[in-house]
């Protein structure tokens, strides 16, 4: 008889966590032929509300981390991802790409998470600026991370996307929700699976499957969130985000229209985005130098 | 020898008036748009009063829908067709004129400034006025330096920039908001607070003289609709607004399916420190400048005061003799400290607020100044016995009113400070320099003063986090709010 292979259970990522849906709720993902690959959670709003619990929670010490710090464990998620190769490819596979589109995706998706990984500590010099106020002041600005971020991962690229989005957003110490692709959701997990093993502190990203149109409400009208980034092709779900954003200023970020697979998607201003400047003033004693009698 | 004083001092100088015979000032004002002063169609003006003395000072042009449609089509035309075509260099040179021709005409601009509004001739003499001039020469710099501003990114304009200015800075707001629309290559559709249309109405004058092609500033005075009818307009590319959180909102809301590019400056609640090390006197001086410079109307105003238990009772005797000395009168005095309440409905928002404070059971101090007979004055008042769920420490009030609380530990201010939904500004005061960059880098605000309080420069940065909004103005970074990138 042949070997009966482990079916894997996918489960949502919470505060580093590895919860079921609190409400108990599944949906089942088939393949092409209509066989069952895995009961996913259908996470409930009660699901987004802790994710940004768990994601506040873990806002300052992330934030507080150096920078190095947050480029060593973003270059550790890349060489997570790159030791898991094999499993990526064949669930990009078993969601409906090819062999060569599945192992193309990884390998963006990799060098994605280098990319960023880089900029870690080196955004914040090419982004900030000593200015050169008309008073005896020393003036600076640079920039500090947002907040908690949502993010609605885009339906169609299941790992290439959600990587695009949350990695910019994370090198810049903001923490994430993200709700994945209801369609695509193996790669979501598995990828939280890596985050996991990757020194990133539980609670930064926080992943959760199901039902975007159940969730995104309850995401985008939550007052402890302060920006969303979004990708998505109903105008419908981007109305709601955009309402809702309005209840406690949210910054909103669009990439409904960005190719993903082009070099240009990866770009500085992606990190910049979930920034705020900050402005600092000091008086500065003005005795000597230059305008010395000696 | 001087008789050691308990006594009160009696503060009183000769009146020092500014004169206001080089200023003129219509009976009325028309609306300008495309070049040209033109009636509103409504027919309809009101009256802008000084609030010193409650005298009506001219008659405002109440645009409309009709009226803003005009300006939106010149505003269109003169972008397609001039200011976003000529040179980059020239559309400096016509901004460079402009902030020369504001200077020339300064003093004239402070005193309207002053009439129209009530903050004192000092305020508006010295920094209203050249502060609102160095921004627009700080930004004409600009216009050709696009491409140094965002490397590897090809900057546009926008089109036409609908721009709402708040009653607080006039003219300084009114500047702050043109330079960077203008040195971008926007065009502007600019509406005034309805009661400090003044300024701006005289702006446009100097606009007109300094040659501006048609359409590239149109100024439409008027009320809540007529920044509606602008925030509504179809053909507008970017709405510029600053005030209050609740219209912001209302704002945001209305954008939203738009696709129109916003940027908001709104309210604050901003914590203004003093540890147990600071220089205690220079410390007071910051309290008094951070909470009723321009009468308290100022987003970023220090309105919550955090005073280490250890030095509270010192800085609060302090604190409470120094504002004994604070002139509270007539704005064109050069002797005022605290100039008019903006507008009868602020004095009454202020009035409410305090009411607010008594009945939550903190204790309330004014000093003994009398406020003059006509006019909107409100006295500086503190509250101590404060605690942190109240409104007068969680609500903006706008106006001469500080809250006053104290803490023990660095960890347990932070939490206060940050604690609102608010994050315009922050002040902090200690001697020590790894506590300052402790406080700055923590505290959640878009402006950290160090041992200084309201200070404001066109290379700096300005702007919120939270629900103060988004958006910087000022410096590099304000540029990205009228630029989109192809």
């Amino acid at each position: 008889m042949e070997r009966l292979e482990i079916l894997k259970t996918y489960k949502i990522y919470i505060g580093g966590q590895f919860p079921r849906t609190e409400s108990g709720r599944y949906y089942p993902l088939n393949d092409k032929k209509g066989k069952v690959i895995a009961n996913i959670c259908l996470s409930s709003k009660k699901d987004a509300r802790n994710a940004v619990l768990a994601a506040r929670k873990a806002f300052g010490p992330w934030s507080e981390r150096t920078a190095f710090n947050r480029g060593q464990i973003l270059y550790r998620i890349a060489e997570m991802l790159e030791g898991r190769r094999e499993q990526f490819i064949a669930e990009l596979q078993v969601q409906g790409k090819s062999k060569v589109e599945a192992v193309k995706e990884l390998d963006f998706s990799i060098d994605r998470i280098v990319y960023y990984a880089g900029w870690a500590d080196k955004y914040l010099q090419v982004l900030s600026s000593v200015n050169p106020v008309a008073s005896s002041h020393f003036n600076f600005s640079s920039l500090e991370p947002t907040g908690v971020v949502g993010i609605l991962a885009p339906k169609n690229s299941s790992l290439l996307g959600l990587v695009s989005l949350v990695m910019p957003v994370i090198v810049g110490g903001n923490t994430c929700v993200v709700l994945s692709s209801a369609s695509m959701p193996l790669c979501a997990i598995t990828f939280a699976e890596v985050l996991n093993s990757s020194d990133l502190p539980g609670g930064v990203v926080n992943i959760l499957t199901g039902d975007v149109n159940e969730t995104i409400g309850t995401l985008s009208s939550h007052m402890d969130i302060n920006a969303i980034a979004f990708a998505t092709t109903e105008q419908k779900i981007s109305i709601v985000i955009e309402n809702n954003a309005v209840l406690n200023i949210k910054r909103l970020r669009d990439f409904s229209s960005t190719v993903w697979e082009l070099d240009e998607s990866q770009n500085l201003h992606s990190i910049a985005d979930f920034q705020e400047v900050k402005t600092t003033w000091h008086p500065i004693e003005n005795i000597g130098g230059a305008s010395s009698s000696y | 020898m001087a008789k050691k004083s308990n006594t009160k001092i009696e503060w009183n100088y000769a009146a020092s008036p500014e004169s206001t015979s080089h200023v003129s000032i219509k009976e009325s004002y028309d609306l300008y748009i495309d070049g040209k002063w033109v009636k509103p169609s409504s027919g309809i003006y009101f009256p802008t009063t000084n609030p010193a003395t409650e005298e009506v000072l001219s008659q405002i042009a109440h645009g409309n829908e009709v009226d803003v449609d005009l300006a939106v089509k010149a505003a269109r035309k003169a972008h397609d067709t001039v200011w976003s075509k000529m040179p980059a260099k020239e559309r400096g040179k016509y901004i460079y004129r402009l902030a020369r021709m504001m200077q020339e005409r300064a003093r004239e601009l402070s005193v309207i400034e002053t009439l129209d509004s009530g903050k004192t001739i000092r305020e508006s003499r010295d920094i209203d006025i050249p502060l609102a001039c160095n921004h627009l020469f700080y930004y004409a710099g600009w216009a050709d330096k696009l491409d140094y501003a965002f490397p590897l990114r090809k900057a546009q304009s926008l089109g036409v920039a609908g721009q709402i200015i708040p009653w607080n800075f006039p003219l300084l707001m009114a500047a702050w908001k043109l330079g960077p629309a203008l040195a971008a290559g926007n065009t502007v559709v600019l509406k005034p607070a309805e009661t400090t249309s003044l300024t701006a109405l005289k702006l446009a004058e100097i606009i007109h003289d300094a040659g501006f092609p048609p359409g590239v500033i149109n100024i439409v005075t008027g009320f809540g609709d007529t920044g509606a009818a602008i925030v509504n307009h179809k053909d507008v590319n970017k709405i510029a607004f600053t005030g209050s959180t609740s219209v912001g909102k209302l704002i945001q809301k209305a954008l939203v399916g738009t696709g129109k590019k916003l940027t908001l400056e709104l309210g604050g609640k901003s914590a203004n420190i003093i540890f147990e090390d600071a220089a205690i006197d220079q410390a007071v001086e910051g309290i008094v400048n951070g909470i009723f410079f321009n009468q308290g109307h100022v987003c970023c105003a220090g309105s919550r005061l955090y005073v280490q238990e250890s030095v509270a009772d010192k800085v609060i005797h302090k604190l409470k003799h120094r504002i004994e000395s604070l002139y509270v009168g007539d704005p064109l005095d050069k002797n005022t400290d605290i100039g008019a309440i903006n507008s009868k409905e602020q004095l009454q928002t202020i009035q409410k607020y305090i009411e607010i404070g008594k009945n939550e059971g903190a204790e309330i101090y004014q000093p003994k100044c009398t406020l003059p007979s006509k006019g909107y004055f409100c006295a500086p008042t503190l509250f101590t016995d404060v605690a942190q769920s109240n409104r007068i420490a969680q609500e903006e009030i706008f106006g001469p009113v500080l809250t006053i609380q104290t803490f023990r530990t660095v960890d347990e201010v932070i939490q206060k400070a940050n604690n609102s939904p608010y994050g315009l500004a922050a002040g902090v005061w200690t001697e020590k320099g790894s506590r300052i960059f402790n406080l700055t880098t923590k505290l959640r605000a878009g402006v950290v003063w160090a041992n200084t309080y309201n200070k404001f420069d066109p290379t700096s940065p300005f702007g919120g986090y939270k629900e103060s909004g988004f958006g910087r103005e000022g410096g590099l970074h304000g540029l990205e709010a009228y630029v989109k990138f192809i």
